[in-house]
């Protein structure tokens, strides 16, 4: 029973401070990374992509700046409507106010229509596709990370420019490898080349040895694989057996991971030309903070998708703390309007369609006896500028464009 | 150039051995789902798991112990199949009084918990594993490259089908365990150890899924979701073969292999599904699957 007369409003006033001191010290913002934790891209999302999330909060030091992060995280199964079910929940009851990561893109596009319909943030540095932030794009979302285009850009841009000038695709048969090829197809062409065929193989995939004999049959000189994590693994895996390679036909992998390669081994994967946003040989900084992670992740260097996730949050902690607010269009505002700057990607901006520019780079996967030890895989052929890496933005039909 | 169904001749007869190698998978994995269904009566679906397993040991017997891929061939089966020994002993051994359910689930979790432990040590984008040196390269059969080391898995898969076939169905021994689950108590009676004999069968059945497993490891991803993917196919196999009918599993195989290669120049967007239709349709049409006896 509440006492009556003055100690009744000494309490109220004692619970008022109290409303008051918490209202103008703290915000709190709770974050949901949600990835694949348990299929083909829990490698190269999954765990790590957690993990950097906790890692940017620490070094945002954002307790001392009166920012309570909490982060959760949940496993989408890498299936669209898992993904937007788990999206609808944390907005609607677990008041989560971000989203981060989403590999897959089928489930990032999902996830993307959920954020914009309830108001909130999406920053996605897992998925791939470049509708994301063209045809399907959305206030709400933010793509950091890479795209179809910049990875076409750079790999295919450069195989062309080598002299594979005829090209046939493997597309994993979802939003994602459509996407890839026909951002693929469309520097190929632009650049004088043609695309002989493609074939559609059902995701995921084991066996690719049917598809890689209908490509070695077209005689193109490139075989393009429009897949990713384990469908790429397998692919290039086969590829050798079957004299690809030896016949003259070049393999290239679109989207090829750091841990891709690493479970390749260097043996299967010598001379695969790839674009990456980021590799942890690339200077002071990516070092310090890749050494640091892989401390956290039981030695497993991050990916770029990782690191995504982690400059991604540190931006989006930024834009809350110049507001003291996390309302969703304001914070989306001035994380537009706030040039990207981390010792991950360098210095770079975000777009008014929501994608994040920053250089990309073309590495050639070194030969077994370049590599000094685990992990040590990549050279750099190019540094790509943001400028030229992505897809221009008259060219992408976002209506937030025009 | 030949054609065939409007498709390039060369093309359809790569696809269809293909298809052929594929089907030795199938052929070896549902083989000992087969026996393990027709003679004990359990539905083994930590089947996938033990498939995987048999793909890690020799990854591990090479990294850990420098054993080699032949060494492998052997071991690995030995030891998944000790471990299948040990699985029947201590656990399916309790639940053959009660409805076959059980079992499946029990088998069901145990395979998630095995996926699981790998998953967390070794993540899912798979480990190395190379082709022997003796078996690499391959030779122009003028339609197609034949890599050494698929034609060995067709030529081994084959060996090892045919002859558990020929040993359950054709041998005193084989008679006797067939004997053995129709009727154990009269079996029994004989003075023949039926539990053992169901032991012993359930770790054979077990290590065909390991031998898998290594054949497996030098051209597919060494992953912990490996058997996973593969073993719901193996069990539509399984159905359309007639469960528990040993010819069946083996000629199905290899079957839809084939079937399932032609898909994948016809229509290769359907070449995961396909298998599923033909069940399907069998299902409709002779409910007991191709070679199964009406019960």
């Amino acid at each position: 029973m509440m006492r009556s007369g003055p100690g009744r409003l000494v309490v109220a006033i004692a619970m008022l401070f109290a409303a008051a001191g918490t209202a103008r010290a703290e915000i709190a913002v709770k974050v949901g990374v949600l990835n694949d934790r348990s299929g083909i891209y829990s490698d190269l999302a999954g765990e790590g992509s957690v993990i950097a999330a906790h890692m940017a909060v620490e070094d945002f030091k954002a307790a001392e700046k009166g920012i309570k992060v909490d982060i959760v995280s949940a496993d989408h199964q890498n299936k669209p409507d898992i993904g937007s079910t788990i999206a609808r929940q944390w907005y609607d009851q677990d008041g989560v106010d971000a989203i981060l990561d989403v590999p897959t893109s089928s489930v990032a596009l999902a996830v993307s229509q959920v954020t914009r319909e309830k108001n909130k943030v999406f920053i996605v540095s897992g998925a791939g596709a470049s509708d994301i932030t063209g045809a399907q794009c959305s206030p709400n979302t933010i793509h950091w990370t890479y795209d179809t285009y910049s990875l076409a850009k750079g790999t295919a841009g450069a195989m062309v420019k080598n002299g594979g000038k005829s090209w046939f695709f493997l597309t994993a048969d979802y939003a994602f490898g459509h996407a890839l090829e026909r951002d693929a197809a469309a520097i190929v062409k632009a650049a004088g080349g043609s695309v002989v065929d493609s074939v559609n193989v059902p995701f995921p995939a084991t066996d690719f040895s049917s598809f890689l004999l209908q490509a070695q049959g077209s005689k193109a000189d490139v075989i393009g694989l429009a897949n990713a994590g384990g469908d790429t693994i397998n692919a290039i895996k086969q590829a050798s057996e079957f004299g690809i390679g030896e016949g003259g036909q070049k393999l290239a992998g679109l989207l090829v991971f750091l841990s891709d390669v690493h479970a390749l081994g260097l043996k299967a994967a010598q001379g695969l030309v790839l674009t990456e946003a980021f590799y942890w040989d690339l200077n002071e900084g990516t070092r310090a903070w890749s050494k640091r992670f892989a401390e956290r992740a039981g030695g497993k260097m991050p990916t770029m998708v990782h690191a995504g996730a982690y400059a991604g949050l540190q931006h989006y902690l930024k834009a809350v703390e110049a507001l003291k607010s996390k309302d969703p269009m304001a914070v989306l505002a001035k994380m537009k309007a706030t040039p990207t700057d981390d010792p991950i990607f360098g210095k770079g901006s975000i777009r008014v369609d929501g994608r994040t520019l920053h250089d990309m780079y073309l590495f050639e996967v070194k030969k077994p006896d370049e590599s000094k030890g685990p992990y040590d895989y990549y050279k750099l052929i190019t540094t790509i500028p943001a400028a030229e890496a992505f897809r221009p933005l008259n060219e992408g039909s976002c209506p937030l464009a025009k | 150039m030949h054609t065939i169904f409007g498709i390039p001749s060369q093309l359809l007869f790569g696809q269809l051995l293909l298809g052929l190698i594929n089907g030795a998978f199938y052929a070896l994995l549902s083989l000992g789902l087969a026996v393990i269904f027709g003679l004990l009566n359990i539905i083994n679906f930590s089947h996938g798991a033990f498939y995987m397993l048999g793909a890690f040991l020799a990854w591990m017997l090479l990294t850990y112990c420098g054993i080699g891929y032949w060494w492998s061939l052997v071991l690995a089966p030995l030891i998944v199949g000790a471990l299948g020994i040990a699985v029947e002993r201590l656990l399916i051994a309790r639940l053959y009084r009660l409805d076959p359910l059980y079992g499946l689930l029990l088998t069901f979790g145990l395979a998630l918990v095995l996926q699981g432990v790998f998953r967390n040590i070794y993540g899912v984008s798979g480990l190395p594993y190379g082709i022997p040196s003796a078996l690499a390269g391959g030779r122009n059969l003028g339609f197609m490259i034949l890599p050494n080391y698929r034609a060995w898995v067709i030529a081994l898969s084959l060996a090892v089908s045919i002859s558990t076939w020929l040993a359950i169905e054709k041998t005193r021994l084989g008679a006797t365990l067939r004997a053995a689950t129709e009727n154990p108590a009269l079996v029994e009676a004989f003075g023949i150890n039926v539990p053992l004999f169901v032991t012993v069968t359930y770790g054979f059945g077990v290590a065909l899924a390991a031998l898998a497993g290594v054949l497996a490891a030098p051209i597919y991803s060494v992953n912990p979701n490996m058997g996973a993917d593969l073993i719901i196919t193996v069990f539509a196999v399984v159905v359309i073969g007639g469960l528990g009918s040993i010819l069946g599993s083996i000629v199905t195989g290899f079957g839809l292999g084939l079937a399932e290669g032609l898909t994948k120049v016809i229509y290769p967007e359907a070449s995961s599904t396909v298998i599923f239709a033909i069940m399907i349709v069998v299902l409709l049409v002779k409910p007991n699957g191709l070679f199964g006896k009406a019960t």
